[in-house]
């Protein structure tokens, strides 16, 4: 089966003229959609930073990886056990840390991401330690990989638009208020962090098969940074806007190659940037469609960019002064 | 009559200060019951109490017959306690439409695999949910503004939506916290003939907080006057207002 896909995959890519190195940043763009798209449901929708996502990562990565190496698992199997079980850990971790507020539940997921990258470095007789683990079969053609990402955005599309989605949208504006509706806030935000986890672990999976090799260090601190603050540039609250992030975020080092070494630096930049001048990211709270866009342009609406920030702050002094809260 | 919500000694302690020191009510199903006090005296926390906020210390709070005292907030709500804020908590960045389809999730009973391949029944629910939020924002007068966000009404709106919202759960019983705040006297006269309205439409028991002597006397049966966690006194409202230690309460005594 897999060989069945990679012919298509080189029929179709011989026929488009598509060469290596452009599906090779295909696949990096839709790997990162997939992750961000799961980080997006947690801190875009849910408002709970997780700077441990990378680490989920590389659980289902080495799932996948060993299953398929050592034990001869089928690779769409395997890529499904590595997110699944990715999953499971986070279903566990949420259990115990979510009841903590805010900042604790940071710090955290911090620790774990730290923890599971050390942990692969020291099990070497399972995980080949920090000289990495080799020979991965490339289950991660493009069009597979592409037809993931389209099957990871609808799925999130359908989860955030459901009375799941709604949930975590109220906890996000308003977590008391929440409770007293009836959402079961601790059970919600439980859920939301096993489906970041589940879409990191499938990202991970795929990135496992397209590198055909992984080492933990892949999956460290800055990766979980560059995963929130392509979400912070996409857009909190927006699920296109996590994909135009990630799509972004990928392709901007490659044409600035040269610029490789600056790549955190012109991140932090950009986050800080966005904050400034738009605070809610590209798409804040508001998803991609056609008819806005050309809207949007034919209205000249884009001049106000720059005004925006400073109405909507003076709003919010307005409501705050107002409400007497 | 029917007992909707009994509370049996009740008492709440914040490290040596007792918030609500043996408190005892009982709400008869269908009557409109005031709690009344000066700042301080522990009504919020009564609510909270009640809404499992808090854990009591002490005592017991009965509702519809079943003990739920220490039940979790979104627990309380689902058995159909709805309640309002004293500082008004709207999800504000949403639609004013998708804040009262949120507290209607008990309707929304398909699961996960059904929302994502949005079988009949999903869509049957959704229809039916929005539908429901729809009637109730017609019935507090905000069906024209379902779409703008919550954030962007008034202030008088704001209340009647975060009302809204709380009946969305089908409420046996509504907790008001201070509903007239911030009101004039047209608008609290308006409150009041939305809240009897609202009690002969849904044959809804309510407890509110208010400090408007004006509301408290055209809408409530019964009232109960807090001072420093104690129960001062009880009665109709014409009786209470009588009573020289509410007034010695509310005007300040010789000690």
């Amino acid at each position: 089966m897999l060989q069945l896909i990679q012919s298509l995959n080189s029929a179709v890519c011989g026929f488009l003229h598509i060469n290596s190195y452009l599906q090779g940043i295909v696949i990096l763009i839709c790997i990162n959609v997939i992750a961000v798209l799961g980080m997006s449901v947690l801190t875009g929708f849910t408002r709970l930073f997780s700077f441990g996502n990378a680490g989920f990562m590389s659980i289902g990565a080495y799932t996948a990886a060993i299953l398929t190496v050592q034990f001869h698992v089928n690779f769409l199997i395997a890529i499904v056990c590595g997110a699944a079980f990715s999953g499971f850990i986070a279903f566990l971790l949420g259990s115990v840390t979510l009841r903590l507020k805010g900042d604790y539940f940071l710090i955290t997921c911090l620790g774990f991401g730290e923890c599971v990258r050390v942990l692969f470095n020291y099990t070497k007789d399972l995980t080949g330690g920090s000289a990495g683990y080799s020979g991965i079969p490339n289950y991660s053609p493009m069009l597979f990989v592409l037809a993931c990402a389209c099957l990871a955005f609808f799925l999130a599309w359908r989860f955030i638009h459901s009375k799941y989605g709604r949930n975590l949208t109220s906890i996000r504006e308003n977590e008391v208020a929440a409770e007293a509706v009836g959402v079961n806030v601790f059970r919600s935000k439980r859920m939301s962090f096993v489906f970041s986890a589940i879409y990191a672990g499938w990202a991970g999976a795929l990135y496992g098969g397209y590198l055909m090799y992984i080492v933990p260090v892949s999956f460290n601190l800055t990766k979980s940074c560059e995963l929130i603050t392509t979400t912070v540039i996409g857009g909190l609250g927006s699920l296109t806007g996590s994909v135009l992030g990630a799509l972004v975020v990928t392709v901007l080092p490659e044409v600035f190659r040269s610029m490789e070494r600056y790549r955190m630096l012109l991140y932090g930049v950009a986050v800080v940037l966005v904050i400034m001048l738009k605070p809610s990211g590209i798409y804040g709270y508001k998803e991609f469609s056609l008819k806005g866009t050309i809207r949007w342009f034919r209205d000249g609406r884009y001049r106000n960019l720059f005004k925006s920030r400073r109405q909507a702050q003076a709003k919010e002094q307005d409501t705050a002064g107002k409400g007497g809260n | 009559m029917a007992v909707v919500l009994e509370m049996k000694n009740v008492e709440k302690h914040f490290g040596g200060v007792r918030a609500i020191d043996d408190f005892s009510v009982t709400l008869d199903q269908g009557k409109i019951h005031g709690l009344i006090g000066p700042n301080g005296a522990g009504k919020t926390t009564i609510f909270n109490n009640i809404t499992g906020i808090y854990a009591p210390n002490a005592g017991k709070i009965i509702f519809n017959g079943q003990d739920i005292t220490g039940t979790p907030p979104h627990r309380v709500a689902q058995l159909g306690i709805g309640r309002t804020f004293q500082n008004i908590r709207l999800f504000s960045n949403l639609p004013v439409l998708d804040n009262v389809i949120i507290a209607s999730n008990l309707d929304a009973t398909y699961n996960l695999p059904q929302a994502f391949f949005k079988t009949a029944k999903y869509r049957e629910r959704e229809k039916y949910v929005r539908e429901k939020a729809m009637n109730l924002l017609e019935v507090v007068g905000l069906s024209d503004r379902a779409g703008e966000l919550a954030n962007s009404l008034p202030y008088g709106h704001q209340r009647k939506l975060e009302i809204a919202r709380a009946m969305a759960l089908d409420p046996k019983l509504l907790l008001l916290d201070e509903p007239a705040a911030g009101m004039n006297a047209d608008e609290s006269a308006e409150l009041v003939s939305f809240v009897q309205e609202l009690r002969e439409r849904f044959a809804i028991t309510i407890l509110m907080i208010e400090h408007h002597m004006d509301v408290v006397t055209n809408l409530c049966d019964h009232v109960t006057v807090l001072n420093f966690g104690k129960t001062i006194a009880t009665g109709t409202p014409a009786e209470v207002k009588s009573n020289p230690e509410v007034i010695k309460a509310y005007l300040g005594g010789a000690d």
